[in-house]
């Protein structure tokens, strides 16, 4: 704005132009309009697209059996044949990398939250993170290869992806706890502390409760996120074509298989869709449409808990 | 009927605890400081051992070093061919593919993300704004293979209707996959920079008889260029680094071309391609995963840091 012209504005101020730049001004919303509904039409077309191809494809069948050489199994006339170990294999590694995000996520935000003095290492460890979050999600697959499967030695096994997706998630769960923690009221802790709490004792009896919503809304969120991350289960070492799900079962009681191969969701999807066979377009659309309703109902799940919670 | 007591806190158990526990919690936040050495750790690594013959860990327990790829032919070469044929390690066919993608989504993301923005800060009524939003952020939660699929089952057959040459894999499906992906994070960036712009800088150019347009685009957008471009060059970062989509919608045939419908490969999509194929560990294509994956990780970080730098120099302070 550096445009002071002498004595006037640097708005053309002429009266007689008025429509002119009426119509420029309309053209100019209508610009900007138009370039919104880009984005929200790419959406629906998007969708729309996915249950199309999915049309015909999508049975019951599809969640229970394993997945199949053949096209022609997939189909509701076939002998059955889908993506049932994916589906539990994501779920376990979900579930798995759900422990260990909140164990970790929510330690880390109390710690610069509640406890963190303000040095240099505190201030190195948030611009850290804001960085990790800008990661490409494949260098963690990297990360994940060189790390976890081979120099702790855990194989192409469900701990060694839970560890690598936890530490991409990391990040994202850490700073939206944060937010939770500080939107706790400091009178809360101060009456706390005045009834003679310890600061440990402030944190776990007064500020955890009232933050857990918030804290519980972003990991499910980040965790969304997780469950349709392909590239670093790739690197990890996903397996393609398994037939069962990562369990193993002891007297009867099924345990998952931490240490074992697995299949998950994404890494199913990218096999067929890149697959040559125009029938396999069809099944990876309906592996798509499954994958997105676990997203959608873990979305859905977040969106509750901080409805039910938040109004006070 | 006694008072609180409030010596009780000072026994030592109950303070040992507490020590412990902040201790712990240190270490949680520790983790992610770990995280970051140990990418750089794992990428110099195995980048030393693609350049060299033996990784930093190899040579510690007795391997000798020796000149496997050269920087140059690493940097300067025009063949990519690490696992097959006669093997050439020119990195700049992926470069080339990665930068036709950045090139081309942020020919689709960036003006229509800024118009998207510029929509919701100035002219949206705020009911409409309160729809949008959510919608745009649905778009940005989607998983990127879903994107692929999208890019090769829709996208690409209507470019085929309209350019008959466009083969199964082409760049421009992979860049139009990605530039719809990156417009939820330009618009929603930019539209934080031009809310923040106060009110009466608004007011002042109306009060010199600006039309909206011109506050928009004379005082508005100008106010909030660092923002802006802050976005940009995030949105930027985030398609250098995107895998699934390119993967498949753009191909894995390294290839230096101007062609947008021709059939390319980005680091990431070769990264994909190793991680998939049966390459052995130990291998020079194994090692080749990080000499690309540090060049991928050096570029997010100077755009990342380049778009920090921007926000906090440039900002413009109000009160």
């Amino acid at each position: 704005m550096s445009s002071d012209t002498a004595g006037g504005s640097p708005f053309e101020n002429v009266g007689d132009d008025v429509d002119r730049k009426r119509t420029i001004g309309k053209i100019f919303v209508a610009i900007c309009f138009a370039s919104t509904l880009v984005g929200i039409v790419a959406l629906v077309a998007l969708i729309a697209d996915v249950l199309y191809e999915s049309w015909g494809w999508l049975s019951l069948d599809f969640l229970t059996y394993p997945p199949s050489r053949f096209a022609e199994n997939y189909l509701p006339t076939g002998r059955g044949a889908g993506i049932y170990p994916a589906l539990i294999g994501s779920i376990l590694l979900i579930a798995l990398t759900a422990v260990f995000t909140m164990f970790l996520g929510v330690g880390a935000a109390i710690y610069l939250e509640e406890y963190a003095p303000e040095t240099k290492l505190t201030a190195f460890i948030e611009a850290n993170i804001a960085n990790l979050a800008g990661v490409p999600s494949i260098v963690y697959g990297l990360l994940g290869l060189a790390m976890f499967v081979r120099a702790f030695q855990l194989g192409t096994s469900l701990i060694a992806a839970a560890l690598t997706l936890t530490l991409l998630i990391l990040p994202i769960v850490i700073v939206s706890s944060q937010e939770a923690l500080r939107a706790v009221p400091d009178s809360q802790r101060q009456a706390a502390y005045g009834l003679g709490a310890n600061k440990w004792e402030v944190t776990r009896d007064v500020v955890l409760p009232r933050a857990m919503p918030g804290i519980m809304t972003g990991t499910i969120l980040s965790l969304s996120r997780a469950i349709g991350e392909t590239a670093p289960i790739i690197m990890v070492g996903a397996a393609t074509s398994m037939f069962v799900p990562p369990v193993k079962t002891t007297a009867g009681v099924p345990y998952p298989d931490l240490f074992g191969p697995f299949a998950a969701m994404p890494m199913q999807i990218f096999d067929w869709a890149r697959l040559p066979q125009a029938e396999f377009q069809h099944i990876a659309a309906a592996g798509i449409v499954v994958l997105l309703s676990v997203l959608l109902f873990m979305n859905a799940t977040a969106i509750y808990i901080r409805n039910r919670y938040e109004t006070r | 009927m006694s008072s609180i007591d409030l010596t009780s806190e000072t026994n030592s158990t109950s303070h040992r605890t507490s020590v412990a526990v902040r201790w712990v919690f240190f270490g949680c936040a520790f983790i992610t400081v770990l995280t970051t050495l140990g990418i750089i750790a794992v990428l110099v690594n195995g980048a030393v051992n693609f350049f060299f013959g033996a990784s930093v860990i190899d040579r510690l327990t007795g391997d000798a070093w020796f000149q496997q790829v050269t920087f140059t032919e690493f940097f300067t070469g025009t063949e990519w061919s690490p696992i097959i044929g006669d093997r050439s390690y020119g990195v700049l066919p992926l470069l080339w593919g990665t930068m036709m993608i950045v090139v081309g989504s942020a020919i689709v993301a960036l003006p229509v993300g800024t118009a998207t923005a510029i929509y919701l800060s100035e002219y949206a009524d705020p009911r409409v704004r309160r729809t949008i939003k959510p919608t745009l952020e649905v778009l940005a939660g989607i998983p990127t293979i879903v994107y692929g699929f999208f890019a090769i089952s829709f996208i690409t057959p209507i470019l085929q209707r309209f350019f008959p040459e466009t083969g199964t894999f082409n760049a421009a499906a992979g860049a139009i996959v990605v530039g719809i992906m990156i417009i939820p994070m330009v618009s929603s960036l930019s539209e934080d920079a031009m809310s923040a712009v106060p009110d009466h800088l608004r007011n002042a150019a109306y009060g010199l008889g600006a039309t909206k347009y011109e506050v928009s685009t004379q005082v508005v957008v100008p106010a909030a260029v660092s923002g802006i471009t802050a976005a940009f060059i995030l949105a930027i970062s985030r398609a250098i680094g995107e895998t699934m989509a390119v993967t498949l919608a753009a191909g894995m045939q390294p290839n230096i071309t101007m062609n947008p419908f021709a059939e390319i490969q980005t680091m990431t999509a070769y990264m994909v391609q190793i991680g998939t194929g049966d390459v052995s560990v130990g291998s020079i294509g194994y090692q080749s995963l990080f000499a690309v994956g540090i060049t991928l990780f050096a570029m997010t970080l100077a755009m990342n840091l380049l778009s920090l730098w921007v926000r906090e120099r440039y900002q413009e302070e109000y009160r």
